[in-house]
């Protein structure tokens, strides 16, 4: 099977601090792949060039089989990899259709869309709630609600439906319950597995271990600026993870 | 949830056990938690959903005020109209200051950009020869330019919009001195040479209320920028980049971009007033409206508009003009000092941006 996204031989380095070392990655068709490691394994600069918001100094990234250069999260965006970023980058003061239509409004047909650019509110906010439900988020009940007044978990959600909206192909997922309590941290595990299910693979950086042990298909453990290995959460242990994660433990030969 | 037990389920949150258990439980988090509310918080989040509320409040309330102490002078139609006619200018000048305040910026110099724009009409038509709409059109791009040089100072040197616009304050007021060498351009002058620059100034009379054509004027431009803001993916764009302008740039909005261009479109509005200044003045003065950038700013203020960016409404800022020229008319015709004029304008700056921090505390 060809991956969706691949990452090969990507460097990146800081001064004289070597943040990536020739780091791979491969992503499947339909599947969550947890990416864990340690502080400073790494892991946080493989995300960002993978995102786009930081240019490898070396090794390239290939979409579908085909090679693709980006120089923002913007270009990325508009190649179909969508970051959730940990801060959700939503503005918390617009409602829910503006936060997922920011930046790429619907305008109105005709004159009025195309002379005088008028937004078709109407289009939009059909379109956010049909997503919203989609991924079961149907107890949103106002699409106009202002964002600050959701829940931590809705604000998710919202930032969720927002990045498999738009012909998606890669959702990366940084760190999307660290701020959240334990209900709500439940909720967003659910979305995850909920985007899964409508065939879009997720990447999925975490540091909390049950959560990426619960829901991950294949677990990349990265260690010192490359990839130490890929595990399946099947057939190892929670502490085997992290004695290969910090080097306490060889990691297993495939 | 209450917060210790929300504290406690963070700490054990790395349990994996411990979370499934909860979450199965529960299953509807997502309703909102609306049923016990005190009358004070059902007001706060009205406030909050409708920030143009409080101004329009105070505007009723303090007309109804004064009608009881300034007596039946204050209701009459010269007086009310002759208000409409005072805040024309602070107005026009405050719809502008309401974009770059919005995106969590401030211009200091909005007023001196008016002047030199008003001067470059006035030089060019009246002193120079050049036919008026040609000497309009340059002030106009004066105003462009000047805006657009803030937005450009904002974005590239990333200095913060106070620091920018204090300088440029002092350079736009320098070059208006530069230019008129002190000098005022007389009103009978311009009458003479350049009339369409008085146009604005026009009056008419519409069954005792008597209005300056820049009076609807400047009613067009709050309606031509509520329509913006609200209509339009740029008006959005706007509340987004004051919101949170990380936030906006990862949503793919090119913030310096739009930076620059609602600096620019700021400018332009404020050189329309200056346009309008030169009928409601008569004359071209280099020192007038030297209070005009702070009236701009208390008027935005006290029309509901935040500080801190993302949140108000353009015409929370018209309303909070005609309070401010309700305040003043009021005083004086009930014979107070000019020094309570400013004592009760203060009073009200600090009121309204409490009331705006107590409306912000709803999100937190």
């Amino acid at each position: 099977m060809q991956p969706v996204l691949v990452a090969n031989k990507l460097s990146k380095k800081y001064g004289k601090v070597v943040a990536l070392d020739s780091a791979d990655l491969e992503l499947y068709p339909g599947e969550v792949l947890g990416v864990i490691g340690d502080n400073g394994a790494g892991k946080s600069t493989l995300i960002k060039v993978l995102c786009g918001a930081v240019i490898p100094d070396s090794g390239e990234i290939l979409l579908d089989g085909n090679k693709v250069t980006f120089t923002s999260p913007i270009e990325a965006r508009k190649l179909g990899i969508e970051t959730v970023y940990q801060n959700l980058a939503l503005s918390p003061a617009l409602s829910i259709t503006d936060n997922m239509f920011l930046g790429r409004e619907i305008r109105q047909k005709g004159f009025m869309g195309s002379f005088l650019k008028f937004l078709d509110k109407k289009a939009m906010a059909d379109e956010a709630r049909k997503r919203l439900s989609d991924l079961g988020l149907l107890t949103i009940q106002n699409i106009n609600q202002l964002v600050e007044t959701l829940s931590g978990g809705q604000r998710q959600g919202v930032a969720v439906a927002r990045a498999t909206s738009f012909g998606t192909k890669v959702v990366i997922m940084d760190e999307p319950t660290a701020a959240l309590g334990v209900k709500e941290s439940r909720r967003v595990l659910e979305l995850i597995g909920e985007v899964r299910s409508r065939g879009i693979p997720i990447i999925l950086i975490s540091h909390n271990m049950p959560h990426v042990f619960e829901v991950a298909d294949r677990i990349h453990i990265h260690r010192l600026g490359t990839r130490l290995c890929v595990i399946d959460p099947k057939k190892h242990e929670m502490s085997d993870a992290v004695a290969y994660m910090t080097g306490a433990k060889q990691p297993p030969k495939d | 949830m209450n917060k210790v037990s929300d504290d406690i389920s963070k700490d054990l949150k790395d349990q994996p056990k411990f979370t499934t258990d909860i979450g199965e439980k529960d299953q509807d988090h997502h309703s909102f938690d609306l049923g016990e509310q005190t009358t004070l918080k059902k007001i706060q989040h009205f406030l909050h959903g409708n920030p143009t509320i409080v101004p329009v409040i105070i505007l009723i309330l303090s007309v109804i005020a004064f009608g009881f102490i300034a007596g039946g002078k204050f209701f009459s139609a010269f007086n009310l109209s002759l208000i409409v006619q005072q805040v024309t200018i602070v107005g026009i000048l405050a719809a502008a200051q309401t974009l770059i305040i919005l995106t969590a910026g401030i211009d200091l110099s909005v007023a001196a950009m008016m002047v030199l724009a008003s001067v470059f009409m006035g030089k060019l038509s009246v002193e120079m020869g050049v036919p008026t709409l040609p000497a309009i059109a340059v002030g106009f791009i004066s105003g462009i330019a000047t805006g657009a040089f803030n937005g450009l100072l904002v974005t590239r040197l990333r200095l913060p919009p106070f620091i920018v616009t204090l300088g440029t304050w002092n350079i736009f007021f320098a070059l208006v001195i530069f230019f008129t060498g002190s000098q005022s351009i007389r009103s009978s002058d311009i009458e003479v040479n350049a009339p369409l620059l008085h146009f604005w100034g026009e009056r008419i009379n519409l069954g005792g209320f008597v209005f300056t054509y820049g009076a609807f004027l400047m009613i067009g431009i709050f309606v031509f920028l509520w329509f913006l803001l609200n209509k339009t993916a740029w008006g959005r764009h706007v509340y987004a980049i004051g919101d949170d302008k990380e936030a906006a740039e990862l949503s793919g909005i090119r913030t310096d971009r739009m930076l620059v261009s609602i600096y620019a479109v700021a400018g332009l509005v404020v050189a329309i007033g200056a346009w309008v200044s030169i009928g409601r003045v008569g004359s071209v003065s280099p020192t007038s409206f030297y209070e005009g950038n702070l009236d701009s700013i208390t008027a935005v203020v006290i029309g509901g508009t935040s500080l801190f960016g993302g949140r108000g409404t353009i015409i929370g800022s018209l309303f909070g003009a005609l309070i401010v020229g309700v305040f003043s008319s009021g005083l004086s015709i009930a014979g107070l000092d000019v020094l309570w004029q400013r004592f009760a304008l203060g009073c009200l700056i600090i009121v309204a941006v409490g009331i705006d921090q107590w409306i912000r505390k709803v999100s937190a």
